[in-house]
Formats: structure tokens, sequence, C-alpha cells
């Protein structure tokens, strides 16, 4: 058995009457590739935010490489509002609620679904940034150059991050100057700069173009091999997904409503109406 | 780092240039010379516009507490330097005040004559700063939460209440009410404000070029972003908001200093728009530009323009360049800087930026 890296338990979002996640459970194993897929609306984006951070869940709980990183249970207002499952499951433990930074120095990093670089800094400046979670220099240390060492350090490991993801000969250039597709690159390798343990995609194929997505596809899988990494992932290119993923879960208005291998997936009744779809006659 | 880039060679001519052209201007000119005392108030609004740069600028809190954190500075800075003869004087409706020491004489005692009183007056603006950046740190604390305009808007009146607080009465032994603080000793002329300015700027200089000035500038570019990217928003924040506020006390230090007196009175709001308008017409994100326009504004303003009041400039006489002309042509231009150069005049870009050869477009990350 492998080990377990994400899992997540119950985890329910609701906003007002809305639940956008609801009763989730679905777990990721050490150096899988896992796809989070389902139609538009049906909470992707929502569940990647519970576990990041950005949103506090409803209920239910996250655990990352086996201690528990998020929980929560209806509280307040929403005692009488919830309308997800297990309510009291997790009422008598403590509420887990770390900010996202918090969240990025356990391990876990992440790329967005509209790409969020820092638009006034070069390539280089936008990977360096990440790094600056991994200091142990405080400010007094970093103004007067009493780290040079490490400062130095980080430089030689962004350098060679570039080197990796091919991006060296541009690293001068403002992020938001490059291609498309090398942002996209560019947004990851930022997110490798903080050497997560976990790699979270949001639609990383979005907007891209067949040959871009080939590109991106054939990238996720070296950095998979060359990391040593586990990546989950949010996309809507079905080639992307079927090619990469070990398994799939899919979604639909919040529900997980299938799960397995590709090939799995691919031939589920469930999936095929509410997703995939099928070829209709005309 | 084996030699020096050129760019970097240029800066630094430049900038010993200027220092030996303000030992020149000391040793030419009385030292109430109108010239002595623009390069001085220049440096005094340099330093405070460059504190509020790096809130303002690079980390992108928008602030307008300036005039306050630069009220403690002023005061920290005269109540702890007025000579303890002068006291009675000074503080004639309290009878002599409650603080009955002064720093310059303290130290003059223990280190002599020449160097002790420099120390002591150093020691002050460093205690102004530090009581100044212990404030903003309480300040911080609820304010930081808001975003934006609303942070503008509580720190703003944060500023205001300081203001009027210090005119009160019960404070007197300390503040001397809504009097003035007078009699306390300047630290010298225009090199010594442009040395004194220059390594506190230098210091924001290297906080900016460090990890965490990267860290305050990805917080300005996209918050959302720098948080997932590990950098803790409230911490770094609480930093840059403190440090900023820690150089504008001392820049009020300087400021007393240079006025001779210090009342409450005259930390109104107007001064921190006055220093909004340098950053902004130096180049929001730009030391340079802030330092420059400092320059350029109080020039203008206190000495170049001065004719469009009295009645004769550039040997043009006409009856319209009475009082409140100067002030009207000094909007003009600013509406003029602000069409024509929409990120400043500086944009980002530093002194060593312009010299540099075309061919490179954006700073070296790697080689420094």
């Amino acid at each position: 058995m492998s080990e377990n890296v994400l899992r997540l338990e119950n985890v329910t979002m609701q906003f007002g009457g809305v639940v956008a996640v609801d009763n989730l459970s679905m777990e990721i194993n050490r150096g899988e590739i896992v796809a989070l897929i389902g139609p538009n609306g049906a909470g992707k984006t929502t569940a990647f935010n519970t576990i990041t951070g950005v949103y506090e869940p409803t209920n239910g709980q996250v655990t990352f490489l086996g201690r528990p990183i998020v929980r929560n249970h209806p509280q307040g207002k929403m005692k009488k509002a919830y309308k997800g499952a297990e309510a009291e499951k997790y009422a008598h433990e403590p509420v887990l609620n770390p900010t996202p930074d918090k969240i990025t120095k356990l391990g876990m990093a992440r790329t967005f679904q509209n790409i969020r670089l820092w638009k006034t800094q070069t390539v280089f400046d936008n990977v360096l940034i990440a790094k600056h979670m991994l200091r142990t220099a405080n400010v007094f240390a970093a103004t007067f150059r009493l780290n040079r060492a490490e400062e130095a350090e980080q430089r030689r490991e962004v350098a060679e991050l570039l080197d990796i993801v091919g991006l060296s000969d541009v690293r001068n250039e403002l992020a938001t100057s490059l291609p498309y597709g090398k942002q996209r690159r560019l947004e990851i390798a930022r997110a490798l700069a903080t050497k997560p343990k976990l790699l979270m995609l949001d639609e990383p194929a979005a907007g891209m173009n067949p040959q871009e997505t080939d590109e991106l596809t054939a990238f996720i899988a070296r950095v998979r091999r060359d990391f040593d990494m586990t990546i989950l992932l949010i996309e809507h290119h079905m080639d992307l997904v079927m090619d990469i993923s070990d398994r799939i879960y899919v979604i639909d208005f919040g529900k997980l409503i299938a799960h397995g291998t590709p090939e799995e997936i691919q031939n589920d009744r469930r999936v095929i109406d509410a997703y995939l779809g099928v070829e209709e006659d005309a | 780092m084996k030699h020096m880039k050129r760019e970097h060679l240029i800066t630094a001519v430049i900038l010993l240039a200027v220092l030996i052209g303000a030992f020149a201007l000391d040793a030419a000119l009385p030292s109430y010379h109108i010239a002595i005392k623009v390069v001085k108030k220049a440096c005094v609004y340099s330093l405070v516009a460059v504190s509020m740069n790096l809130l303002n600028g690079f980390t992108g809190l928008f602030s307008l507490g300036q005039a306050g954190f630069m009220l403690l500075g002023a005061y920290s800075y005269a109540v702890l330097c007025i000579p303890v003869a002068k006291r009675a004087g000074v503080y004639q409706y309290f009878n002599g005040g409650v603080v009955q020491f002064s720093l310059p004489e303290v130290f003059a005692g223990i280190l002599g004559g020449t160097v002790g009183p420099v120390v002591g007056m150093l020691c002050a603006l460093l205690f102004g700063g530090l009581l100044t950046a212990l404030c903003a740190y309480l300040i911080g604390l609820p304010v930081l939460r808001l975003k934006s305009d609303y942070l503008a808007i509580a720190t703003l009146g944060f500023a205001e209440i300081l203001r009027a607080f210090f005119q009160w009465n019960a404070l007197g032994p300390l503040t001397n009410g809504s009097n003035l603080l007078k009699n306390y000793p300047d630290i010298g002329g225009a090199a010594a404000y442009i040395l004194l300015a220059g390594v506190f700027i230098a210091v924001i200089l290297l906080l900016v070029n460090s990890t965490y000035g990267r860290a305050f500038m990805a917080i300005r570019d996209d918050e959302v972003a720098a948080e997932a990217m590990g950098v803790n928003l409230a911490h770094h924040k609480r930093m840059a908001f403190i440090i900023s506020s820690f150089f504008a006390g001392v820049g009020g230090g300087m400021l007393a200093m240079y006025m001779g007196t210090v009342q409450a009175l005259s930390f109104k709001s107007a001064m921190t728009y006055e220093i909004l308008l340098v950053v902004v017409m130096g180049g929001i994100g730009s030391v340079t530009g802030s330092v420059i326009t400092s320059f350029l504004y109080i020039a203008g303003l206190e000495w170049l323009l001065r004719g469009l009041d009295s009645g004769t400039f550039l040997g043009v006489s006409s009856p319209i360049f009475k009082n409140g002309f100067r002030m009207a042509i000094v909007s003009v231009i600013i509406m003029i800087v602000v069409l024509f150069f929409r990120k400043g005049i500086m944009g980002d870009r530093e002194l060593p930026d312009l010299f540099r050869r075309r061919t490179r477009v954006k700073k070296g990350g790697g080689a420094k």
C-alpha cells in the first residue's frame, strides 16, 4: 500500500443555501497523478480552495501526510442552514483553519486557473520570491545582507529550476511578456520552488491550443518523474486528463459521481451522461 | 562581484558629486541661505517620501498616516533635545515640563563636547523612529485588516487624532500643549542632512532589494498569489507598516531639526498629501523618483517660483504675480507631469537603470 499524501473526508462547502461541494471524500497517494473533473460549476475549484485554505469548508476534514490540516463543522447560523451530511462527525474535534501560506509551508503548492504571476517581476524573480517562505534570515539579517550564503543558494536553486523547466533563456524578461504556454510553465516552476510534496494544478491547459496542450502534458509527466511529485489537477481537456492521470474523480453539482482509472471513467454511464456526453445523431 | 557594472559606477560618481556639492554649499554660503534651506528640507521630504513609497509603492498598502508618524518623531526629537537650561522658558506654562534632561547634553558629558551632542541628536532621532514604530504596531493591529481606501481613511483619521491629542493641555508637561517647542539644536548644514537622509534611504533600498522587499512587491502585484506561495500576508504587511513608520518618524525628527520649532498644529493632513504628491509624481515604486521629485518640488515651491508670488519672476514683472499665483502655477505643472508622465517621472526605474545599455531591459536577477 502506497503512502497516502492527501485525504479528504466528508468535505462540504456551503455558501448560504448553495452546497458547492457536497460530502466529497477522496485520497491521493504518493507519486500519483490524480485528476478532478466535472462540468462547469461542478465545484472543482471550490474543492481546491477548501484544501488550500482559501475557503474554510463548512464541514469535513482534510488530512495531509497523515496529519489533519483543515477541519470544520457547521457552526452558528450554518448549524440550522446546513444541508450536507455528517454534521455531527467533526463537532467535537477542534476546528483547523490555517491561512493559505501556512498550508503552502506544509508542502502543498498550487497554480491558478487564471494565471497569477507577479506582473512587475522578472521570470527569475517570480520563482525567487516563492523561495521566500524557505528563508531562515529575519528582516534585519536580510536587509544588512547577513544572509548572503542563503541568498546565493536560493539563486542557484532557482537558476537550476529554470534550467529544468526550460525557461533560463527568458529569465530576465518580465513574466507577463512571455507567451501563454510559458507563463503556465513558469507558474508551475514557481510552485515547485517552494519544494512541495503535492502539486495542485487548477486547469493548467485552460486556453491552450492543442500543440501547447501536448507540450504541457509531456511537461507534467516530466515534473512527476524528475521531482518525484504527487499531482492533483483540475482539467477540462479530456485528452490531457486521460493521458496522464492514474486515477480520476468526477464530480457533478458538488457530489462525487464516479472515481476510477481513465478507462473505467470513460465507460462509466453516469459520467457520460453528466459530462463526457455521447455523439448525437444529427 | 568582480568589477562594478558601468551603471553602478556612474551612480556612485553622481552620489559622490552631490555630497561634495553639499559640502561646498555649506562652505560657500551662510547657513540661513535659501539654497541650504532648500537642500535640508528636500532631504527631509526625500526620506519621508521614500518611507511612504515603501508602504504605498512597494507593498501596495495605501496609507495616509505619514503626517501623524512624523509628528511623533518630531516631538520625540524636540522633547529629548531641548537644553535643560532653556526648558523653563519653553515650558513656561507647565513649570518647565517633566523631562529634565537633554540627550545632546547627556552625551556631551560622556563623549565630550564635539561628538557627544551629535550622538545625542542621532539617538533622539532613532528614539523618535522607534516610538513611531511601536505606535504603528499598535495602530496596525486593527487597521491593517482593512484594504485600499478604507486603510487610507483609517490611517488618516489616526493622524488627525494624534494631532489633536498632542495639543491636549493635560499632556502639557510633556508636549507643551498647543505651544511651540523650540530652542533645541540642529545637527548641521546641507551635507549633514544629505548624509543622514542618505544613510536611512540606503537602508530602505537594501530592504527593498532583499528577499523581504521582493515579498512586499509580490503582495503588491498579487496578494492571492503571494499568500498561495507562502508569504504570510498579515505578518509582512505589519512589517512594512512598522518599518515605513520608523523612517517616517526619523524623517519627522529631521523636519523638527530643520524647522527649529515644533507645533502639532503644523502636521496637518495637507502635509501627508504633499508627500503623497511627491511619491506619485516621482513614480510609485521608485526610490530615485521620490528623491528627485522631493528636490524639484521643494526647490520650486520654496525658492525658484517665489517670484510668482512677489511680483517679479525671471525678470518679468506683472500685476498678476501676487500671493497665491505660485500655487496656481504649481497646480498646472502637476497636471502637466501627470498627463505626460503617467507613471511619474521615473516610473519604477532607479538611478542605475538610466545608465544601463539599452539591450538589457530589466534588472538581472541572477548575477548579483
